[in-house]
């Protein structure tokens, strides 16, 4: 890691418009530099605070409820809890 | 394709559960009918529809109002047909098949079914949950992360459809602590920003601090050198990660 966390964390939210499809401009109200010694840039977290603050999209088989594969996905990571965005099916049938 | 939050981010996750979804589906004609007379009766389901869930659901079956955007047939074969449908959350796609068959004379129902999208999610960003447990597996035994740091994303991705509002560093604890944003601690925002607006706070290295209402649009906060802009709804950071440079009010200080 180096470089400039401001710079870094511009370019990352300049990511996240693209991913959400986001159009606007960004206006400038005051422009400041962020310290280095506190928080981090969530592309650069480490692993336990990654999966903590992190989500997956998963290709679902077509058998098990949305909420059996979230159950799975909990013990796999070993977190105490995880939730889905899918609808409220009870099957995807 | 499933959006699953893990941990801290399960609490954003809802907001995506109620966007738009568009999927695949496989239907089945019970008897031939020429392709162009499908799409014509397909078309008629794109806009506002009246549906009843079907038996097989999980929410009251009272009639209710859901939208349709796009209704794309791409193959079509005998009695089978293939299409592509971007629809509101909460629309049966089953009963679109069930009452096409209707419309048709002929009946159908649905033989399969697969969600493309979910909102700003969509199908090239899904990982098997096999892939899921080797990563896991590679980072736990081998003490391999980058296999793990593939597959996930960063909370912050659930709200990146949001306008975003990002705020200084001084600005940032006193936010994760519950407390109202004001114009001097924004060191910049999207435009177009409405009063009443769900927005997301961010910090200036991407890090999502809290959601809130906009109390102000985007002009009047760049016009403004005082005032409440957002009044946080949902706080995600935790507290102490920033540096605390807010008072608390002394025992019997006035507001």
């Amino acid at each position: 890691m180096s470089q400039d966390p401001t710079k870094k964390g511009l370019e990352f939210l300049e990511w996240l418009d693209r991913f959400g499809g986001v159009k606007r401009r960004w206006l400038v109200k005051s422009d400041e530099p962020t310290d280095p010694k506190y928080g981090c840039v969530p592309s650069e977290r480490p692993i336990d605070e990654a999966i903590r603050k992190g989500m997956l999209v998963i290709d679902k088989p077509p058998g098990p409820t949305s909420h059996e594969v979230v159950a799975w996905i909990k013990r796999m990571f070993n977190v105490e809890k995880a939730g889905h965005g899918g609808t409220l099916e009870p099957s995807s049938l | 394709m499933l959006p699953v939050a893990l941990a801290s981010s399960t609490k954003l996750i809802g907001l995506v559960m109620h966007s738009v979804k568009e999927y695949i589906a496989l239907m089945e004609l019970h008897r031939e009918v020429p392709r162009e007379r499908v799409e014509e009766v397909l078309r008629k389901f794109v806009g506002k529809i009246y549906q009843r869930p079907p038996l097989r659901s999980s929410v009251k079956r009272t009639l209710r109002v859901r939208e349709v955007y796009e209704i794309e047939i791409l193959e079509m074969e005998g009695r089978h047909v293939l299409f592509r449908v971007r629809c509101q959350s909460g629309t049966y796609i089953r009963k679109i098949c069930h009452d096409a068959g209707l419309i048709l004379g002929v009946e159908a129902h649905m033989r399969e079914l697969r969600r493309i999208a979910t909102a700003h999610f969509r199908e090239e960003h899904a990982v098997r949950l096999q892939e899921v447990s080797e990563a896991l597996y590679i980072w736990r035994e081998l003490g391999d992360e980058s296999f793990l740091r593939k597959i996930l994303f960063p909370a912050e991705v659930i709200v990146a459809y949001l306008p975003k509002v990002v705020v200084k560093d001084g600005a940032v604890d006193a936010i994760a602590h519950g407390a109202q944003l004001a114009v001097p601690g924004i060191a910049r925002l999207h435009e177009g920003i409405a009063k009443g607006d769900l927005v997301a706070i961010f910090t200036l290295k991407g890090e999502l601090v809290a959601l809130g209402r906009a109390q102000m649009s985007s002009e009047e906060i760049m016009s403004s050198e005082r005032g409440i802009a957002v009044a946080p709804t949902r706080v995600f950071m935790e507290p102490g990660r920033y540096p605390r440079m807010w008072r608390r009010k002394k025992q019997g200080e006035k507001s």
